[in-house]
């Protein structure tokens, strides 16, 4: 019993001061942002391997999901007669929701696991320390510049994938099944609102980027530096960054659409 | 040297087609197009009850839809309801003696605002009023009518 109740203790002063240490690390981050701006080459790089290389995953699941999004609500619309509302129903599903969020969870999947590797693996072949012994910060040259080219990314891969996902509803829904174009893109054009749906999306996506982000930088900063610690905080990335975007949607939808 | 300069071409062409998806849904996606750069005059209406009408629910004339509520606020002195709308300048020639009603879209849709031309030569101006108005009518209300005065023919 004593055994059970230290362990508790020991867990929570265990997962408490990893928060502590994260916070710490993201205001380090946050510091650096300013001399980013003087070394931008830094950034450019960064957005090539996490913007550019999770580009074609973003747009291929896009596609696929506003394509599935109009086959199945074409058949549930169809009951009641109302398939012309499909073309509002892909889009505010991909707008509000999916978009955001499956984009935000492919690019944990796609971007995040690659950064904390990668940060694990400089940690582990001592690259990190290297740096400090050389007087250069490793949080300024390389985890800010990942950080924000995250942050940048993650708004722009979203509105890739609601863009796309459109489009794909629109080529199954009009090309495939038949509904009218005209009423799918008018309805569409009434039912969506440019600040409540467009630009709470992109509000939702810029906080899924930072966070992460943030997770995928942080645990491989804090990785244990062998190769099973890396593997480890890998997984970590993953299943951290999923909970946190699925959590913080769901708050972030009350907040936003809770009020209609 | 090669390298660095496609890597930055990829980038340009990344960023490029994110800032396309966000202005193909803010244009195509979304109604901002309906409204950018819309001159409107406002009007107001005074309603026995508003029933279900809500902020940007559509102002028609004739089945046309020429602009869109605004605000709809309690009377403490008529207790009446008080509907203003927004009215494309397009649409500037409404005579003074318009009447407004408030219509339901179908059977279960949603409720608009119709404007019935009357047919005075002076046109309504900016902050301008409607007189005559029809409420909307509560599916509850004419339901009880209608069954009361059933069971009355009865007796």
């Amino acid at each position: 019993m004593t055994a059970f109740l230290q362990y508790l203790g020991q867990s929570t002063r265990i997962s408490f001061t990893k928060l502590g240490r994260a916070s710490c690390f993201l205001l380090q981050i946050l510091a650096g942002i300013l001399s980013l701006l003087a070394r931008p080459r830094l950034l450019l790089k960064q957005l090539y391997s996490v913007g550019v290389l999770s580009f074609l995953i973003i747009t291929i699941s896009g596609l696929f999901v506003g394509m599935v999004l109009s086959l199945q609500g074409y058949y549930t619309l169809s009951d009641f007669g109302a398939e012309e509302s499909l073309g509002v129903m892909v889009a505010a599903s991909l707008v509000r929701e999916l978009g955001p969020v499956v984009s935000g969870l492919l690019f944990a999947g796609r971007a995040g696991s690659a950064l904390t590797a990668e940060i694990g693996l400089m940690k582990a072949t001592e690259q990190l320390s290297g740096m400090e012994m050389m007087a250069v910060d490793p949080i300024r040259r390389i985890i800010t510049p990942r950080f924000v080219a995250g942050l940048i990314s993650m708004p722009l891969l979203a509105a890739l994938f609601s863009a796309v996902g459109v489009i794909g509803g629109q080529m199954v829904g009009c090309g495939l099944l038949g509904v009218d174009e005209g009423a799918f893109w008018s309805q569409m054009q009434s039912g969506i609102d440019f600040k409540d749906d467009i630009i709470n999306g992109v509000i939702k996506s810029i906080v899924f980027g930072f966070v992460s982000s943030w997770i995928a930088l942080f645990e491989g900063y804090d990785a244990i530096p062998t190769s099973e610690g890396v593997s480890r905080a890998t997984t970590r990335t993953v299943v951290n960054s999923a909970f946190s975007i699925l959590g913080l949607d769901f708050i972030l939808t009350a907040l936003m659409f809770g009020e209609h | 040297m090669q390298h660095t300069s496609t890597q930055d071409t990829l980038v340009g062409l990344f960023v490029a087609s994110g800032i396309i998806g966000l202005f193909f849904l803010a244009m195509q996606v979304s109604n901002l197009s309906s409204f950018v750069s819309e001159d409107s005059y406002t009007i107001t209406a005074r309603f026995a009850n508003s029933g279900g009408l809500k902020i940007k629910s559509p102002v028609s004339a004739a089945g046309v839809k020429i602009g869109r509520v605004t605000a709809i606020s309690f009377d403490q002195k008529s207790f009446y309801s008080e509907v203003k709308m927004s009215i494309n300048s397009k649409y500037n020639a409404l005579p003074d003696d318009t009447s407004a009603s408030i219509y339901t879209a179908g059977l279960l849709g949603e409720q608009y605002v119709n404007l019935d031309a009357g047919g005075s030569d002076t046109p309504l101006k900016n902050n301008g009023k409607i007189e005559i108005t029809n409420s909307a009518i509560i599916l509850e209300k004419a339901l009880g009518q209608f069954l009361f005065k059933s069971a009355e023919e009865k007796k």
